[in-house]
């Protein structure tokens, strides 16, 4: 340890246990000085795992978080004795840290309606925006310039999805179609894609680590349907019907399974062939949201913050399949849902027909989720003006992070899980801090209410678009 | 005079002339020729009441061939693209929130630099002190005339104690006292009724807007909180102007619209 461990002065000693985060015990159990801060204990970490790169880790005492030291945090903090013996669980943390968005780079316009979709490509290095004005528009991000105007839907743009390789962009609209873009051309990849009766939703393309070539897609619709594409080919596979209401949300997990919430109170779950493999219900009202634990890993697939560019399809599947592995980590793939009922369940679908929590807090409707890229927590935007933090494994309650002074659409995490931002009516972005859960900045600028907000997967840039039909940028 | 529907009667037991659709059509056929005839022929008068009707008439003619051409040209209704674009998220709850329009704080305070308001009522009839007043005398035998009375509906804050009567130079009534606005948002086509902030301007006389007096073409400042208009910065929105529209004095409420 050498000159950073500090003189055991009047703080005295503490008897603690390392653990990770899966139960294992990491090194002997240690006599430590009280005062000891959390980046000494990262380096003590570090030496025991031997590990050659320094990784930043967080450090936890009963689900509390030692931020400054342990004398600060645990026995003063959270009045834990000084006595018994203190087991550590550490939870690894990003290599790379993203720096919070701070200034609007550049103010977009091109759009004659509100802007309803924005999603940067799963490299980062593209972004697309899907608006009411029928138009779908890919912009040059190195110029922050438009690149493409692609025109072709009859009416609103609803959802936009990039392929996990960024070849191809979906769209679906209120015109009931799905369409394809070729983003390097902006040119459309054929016709529409009909067969739903009423708009589309939202949109899942299947991971990449299952399917390489990454040409099938599930479209979710309002006439109570989700269909699956084949992308290629052009053409309709096999229709997932059943639910009774509207569906609001389609997921495609990691383990190929497509999920869906509906607005029939239950969400289905449904084998890749298109049977239905289970049935979840317990919400009260809509479904309105769906997220996976490691939706962050299948949304990026091969491409990590390291800019490594896959040589070939069985490279990615590779590459991506690693990174699915490591966001899935050794426990089970996590869903949760956000009702109207104001609640949240978080399941463990694969084992039980059961909710591990039920997740209640909320005042108003709950209308996005979003699990933190690694997995360990989730954030909840409510119609009640808040955003509330909740552990990503069992479900507890964290924090409530208020400040909007209008109902919260959309949160977005930024890549390495230390920051969460948040759109909202009340035409404002806000960052928040994971670390000190409260509000780091807020980001006005827009002249009406945030409909949509996506923060790149390499962490550098924020977009966002809403109803006064500018999509802005920001960064650092 | 004949009573009864006997023409009405006497078609329906024996029916028409045979030739009767004939001669209708020719009589019609005909009918534009002696028109003009006519039109030539009269004078004065006449002439000058024929020509009013047949004017109005032109007119509805026009109004009617349009209507028709509209009707036969091709309509593109499929491909109009509603406004008010919404993402999927807020589709089904349209009819629960969307109540709102946006509020340019930017533009309003610029308009209040320039100092100048484009309001709804620009110009108001002018209101005399004696209108205004009435002169209460005072002093033992009444002979002291210095004290007024306003005679129109007023806002007083809500922090006002009166002085004392003996100083007290401008009474206004506590029957004429409002505190609430019907208030109408123009571009929502909604009205609430709003707790009255201040008065901002009285276009009378500064004195007026000082002593509070609501008459038409007041621009008053009102509580608009329970709206929920943000600002483009995300603060709640709560204090904004609006100008009275009624005459106050006749109608014993306060009807305003808002300026946005």
């Amino acid at each position: 340890m050498g000159d950073s461990a500090p003189t055991a002065t009047a703080a005295g000693m503490v008897l603690a246990q390392f653990q990770a985060a899966d139960g294992d015990a990491t090194g002997p159990p240690l006599s430590l000085p009280a005062d000891i801060t959390a980046e000494q204990l990262g380096f003590l970490v570090n030496k025991f795992l031997q590990s050659e790169e320094a990784r930043p880790y967080s450090f936890y005492v009963d689900g509390t978080e030692v931020v400054r030291s342990i004398q600060a945090d645990i026995l003063e903090g959270a009045k834990r004795s000084a006595e018994e013996r203190l087991t550590i669980v550490y939870q690894p943390q990003a290599f790379f840290k993203v720096r919070a968005v701070t200034r609007c780079s550049s103010s977009l316009t091109g759009h004659t309606e509100a802007v309803l979709s924005v999603s940067f490509s799963p490299d980062g290095s593209q972004l697309a925006s899907g608006s009411g004005d029928t138009t779908v528009r890919i912009w040059d991000l190195a110029t922050e310039t438009p690149r493409f105007t692609c025109k072709g839907h009859r009416n609103w743009v609803l959802s936009i999805a990039w392929a996990p390789n960024g070849r191809v962009l979906a769209s679906g609209g209120m015109d009931n179609t799905v369409r394809l873009w070729d983003p390097s051309t902006g040119t459309a990849l054929g016709g529409p894609l009909a067969g739903h009766r009423k708009w589309i939703t939202s949109l899942a393309w299947e991971p990449v680590h299952i399917n390489p070539k990454a040409n099938r897609l599930a479209s979710s619709s309002k006439d109570g349907t989700v269909r699956v594409w084949d992308t290629t080919l052009r053409r309709c596979l096999f229709t997932l019907a059943g639910h009774t209401a509207a569906v609001t949300c389609v997921k495609w997990g990691g383990d190929g399974r497509i999920y869906t919430g509906s607005q029939d109170k239950t969400i289905r779950i449904w084998n890749g062939d298109g049977t239905l493999h289970k049935i979840l219900s317990g919400h009260a009202h809509w479904v309105n949201t769906l997220a996976l634990s490691t939706d962050f890993a299948l949304r990026t697939g091969a491409y990590d913050h390291t800019s490594h560019e896959p040589k070939d399809d069985e490279d990615a599947q590779a590459k991506a399949l690693e990174r699915y592995a490591a966001a899935k980590g050794r426990g089970p793939e996590r869903l949760v849902s956000g009702s109207d009922d104001f609640t949240m369940h978080l399941w463990d679908p694969a084992a039980s027909n059961k909710p591990i929590a039920r997740l209640t807090g909320h005042q108003k409707v709950v209308n996005h989720v979003s699990f933190s890229p690694d997995g360990r927590l989730i954030a909840s935007a409510s119609f009640d003006n808040s955003v509330k933090l909740w552990d990503g494994a069992t479900g507890k309650f964290l924090a409530s992070l208020r400040g909007h002074v209008a109902a919260v659409y959309q949160v977005c995490w930024s890549a390495d899980s230390r920051m969460l931002l948040s759109a909202s009516k009340d035409s404002t972005l806000k960052v928040w801090d994971l670390r000190t859960k409260k509000l780091k900045l807020e980001l006005p600028g827009h002249q009406d209410e945030v409909f949509a907000v996506d923060w790149s997967p390499g962490g550098d840039r924020v977009a966002s678009g809403g109803k006064d039909r500018v999509l802005k940028l920001w960064k650092h | 005079m004949p009573q009864n529907e006997y023409i009405e009667e006497s078609i329906k037991r024996h029916g028409r002339r045979l030739d009767h659709a004939e001669r209708k059509r020719k009589k019609e056929a005909r009918k534009a020729h002696k028109d003009a005839e006519f039109a030539q022929k009269v004078h004065g008068l006449r002439a000058k009441l024929y020509n009013k009707k047949r004017h109005a008439e032109k007119i509805q003619m026009k109004k009617t061939l349009k209507m028709h051409d509209e009707k036969s040209a091709k309509q593109k209704t499929d491909d109009a693209v509603p406004e008010g674009a919404v993402p999927a998220y807020l589709l089904d709850r349209e009819g629960q929130q969307r109540a709102k329009v946006l509020s340019n704080m930017l533009k309003q305070k610029r308009k209040e630099k320039a100092g100048k308001w484009n309001v709804p009522l620009p110009k108001v009839r002018g209101i005399a002190e004696d209108e205004m007043f009435k002169v209460v005398k005072t002093g033992k035998s009444k002979t002291k005339s210095w004290k007024r009375m306003v005679t129109k509906p007023t806002f007083v804050g809500d922090g006002f104690t009166r002085k004392p009567p003996k100083y007290e130079r401008f009474i206004r009534p506590m029957a004429l006292r409002y505190k609430k606005a019907n208030v109408t948002h123009p571009e929502l086509k909604a009205t609430f009724q709003l707790p009255i902030i201040g008065v901002k301007k009285n276009p009378q006389s500064p004195m007026y807007t000082q002593l509070g007096v609501l008459t038409k073409g007041t621009v008053i400042e009102v509580n608009v909180a329970e709206l929920g208009l943000v600002t483009t910065g995300g603060k709640v929105l709560w204090g904004k102007y609006a100008q009275i529209t009624n005459n106050p004095e006749n109608d014993g409420c306060i009807n305003a619209l808002l300026l946005v």
